[in-house]
């Protein structure tokens, strides 16, 4: 079983979310075990992610302009 | 110093009062004085002191002079605002004095910030009309999103706020990025600045939810978030959004149209993020839950192969053939059984008929001395005496040997 590529502009809250419902799936049963399995490491594999999310995060801060532009506030 | 008594030189003071007498004399100068049953002081609040009873008690004071104040509960309750020490108020209310320990003080009934008597009813106005008009409505407040991705701030950049929502944000969930439109919080220039933020933010589209903040302050200094103009844009928003204005006690009218209220610029970013600490905690459970769901899973695969093991063996072609076998056998012992009860019921039958082919056999009748009797002339079995007239000559058939014998008379049935 192959995992879906995460995509790159995966958000964290869809991660989690997809966690979330993948444990909630593998709990309720009645999945084949090939399933269950291509479940489970897509489910550890989102977790990792979202770990090293939390771990790398540095808040960051920018701002609008007038003209609607962002730039960067050190 | 001399005494006094001695330069009255013997002579009796005109009056000797007791400390009652002469406080109660005053009580009645005071009463007698229409300007203290109904006036209204300007002061600095001191030494502000609620009890227990609800009774407030507080001095008022200027540069140069003070004065006890005392306020009754129910006074308070009817009173929306409540000074701190420091503040400038107008106290309204009546001078007495209280004859207990002699001193005069205010009985205030009402009491509200010096100087903004105006902006209060003001206030009070606004709050009316938008509240009539429907900004406040509950059915208009949206979801604040679990995971904001971009926080959109309208504050001053300078300002101790705007560092305490980003120590906030840096601590409990970084992965957020603020999108700041800067802005004057105080001033006159300050609503239309905040009102054009806020719609910046919202054309803007990128945040998520937006927190408006401004830190503690004067009553005037948070003017701003009074402002009808700003009011409007928050309500007319397209992203929900947060007010963090003030302190605790502070509300101004934003509070009122905004989607959720927080009492400080870091309770607001607070209540717009989730907190790191619990997501990794949630994560570890959720991790948890996911190996032991597939434990389980596999535990259960383990069981129902077993199961099936167990069910193939019987199933295997040995087995069939010693079941039919067995079956085999049943069914040929109930065959035989059943081709058994039908020949003893047949042999039942057949034993049963030859007795009634007993009884009926002549011979046995006439071995219990009955005759056949028959005509001799045509041997015509005789059972009616028409057929014999006296003089035929008869057969009288016995078990054993025939009689021979000639008719002598007869007996007709009548």
């Amino acid at each position: 079983m192959t995992l879906d590529p995460f995509s790159p502009d995966m958000t964290f809250e869809e991660a989690y979310k997809e966690l979330e419902s993948i444990v909630l799936r593998l709990e309720a049963g009645s999945l084949t075990l090939d399933e269950s399995l291509g479940l489970y490491e897509r489910g550890q594999a989102l977790s990792k992610w979202c770990e090293t999310q939390l771990d790398s995060a540095e808040l960051r801060v920018s701002q609008l302009a007038d003209d609607g532009s962002e730039s960067e506030l050190s | 110093m001399q005494n006094m008594f001695d330069m009255l030189d013997g002579k009796q003071p005109a009056k000797i009062l007791t400390v009652v007498e002469l406080t109660q004399l005053i009580a009645g100068l005071f009463s007698a004085e229409p300007l203290l049953r109904d006036l209204t002081i300007e002061g600095e609040v001191s030494n502000f002191k609620r009890y227990a009873s609800g009774h407030a008690y507080f001095t008022l004071k200027d540069s140069k002079s003070q004065l006890k104040c005392v306020m009754w509960k129910t006074s308070i309750a009817r009173n929306t605002y409540l000074p701190v020490d420091g503040d400038r108020v107008r106290a309204h209310g009546y001078v007495d004095v209280y004859v207990d320990n002699g001193a005069y003080q205010l009985y205030a009934d009402a009491i509200q910030p010096a100087g903004l008597g105006t902006l209060y009813q003001q206030f009070e106005r606004m709050k009316m009309a938008l509240q009539a008009e429907g900004l406040f409505d509950s059915a208009h407040k949206r979801p604040i999103p679990a995971f904001p991705r971009v926080i959109g701030v309208v504050t001053s950049p300078s300002a101790a706020a705007f560092q305490d929502i980003q120590n906030v944000l840096r601590r409990r969930y970084p992965l957020a990025r603020v999108l700041l439109k800067a802005t004057l919080v105080q001033g006159e220039q300050a609503p239309t600045q905040i009102a054009a933020a806020i719609r910046a933010l919202s054309d803007h589209g990128e945040a998520d939810v937006i927190l408006l903040a401004r830190g503690g302050g004067s009553i005037e200094d948070l003017w701003a978030f009074n402002d009808e103009r700003v009011a409007r844009a928050v309500y007319a928003s397209a992203i929900p959004v947060v007010t963090g204005v003030g302190h605790e006690t502070d509300f101004t009218i934003v509070d009122f149209v905004s989607d959720q209220r927080a009492p400080t610029p870091s309770a607001g970013a607070e209540l717009i993020t989730p907190d790191m600490a619990d997501l990794r905690r949630i994560l570890g459970d959720l991790r948890a839950h996911l190996d032991s769901a597939m434990i389980g899973t596999i535990d259960e695969r383990r069981g129902a192969l077993a199961a099936g093991r167990r069910a193939l063996r019987h199933l295997s072609p040995r087995v069939a053939v010693a079941h039919s076998r067995q079956r085999l056998d049943g069914q040929r012992m109930r065959l035989s059984a059943a081709t058994e009860r039908t020949i003893e019921r047949a042999r039942e039958r057949l034993i049963a008929k030859s007795r009634a082919l007993d009884t009926a056999n002549p011979t046995h009748i006439l071995a219990r001395g009955y005759a056949i009797v028959s005509r001799a002339g045509d041997n015509k079995r005789l059972s009616d005496a028409n057929d014999a007239a006296p003089g035929t000559t008869i057969a009288v058939q016995l078990a054993h040997g025939i009689l021979k014998a000639t008719v002598k008379d007869r007996t007709l049935d009548t």
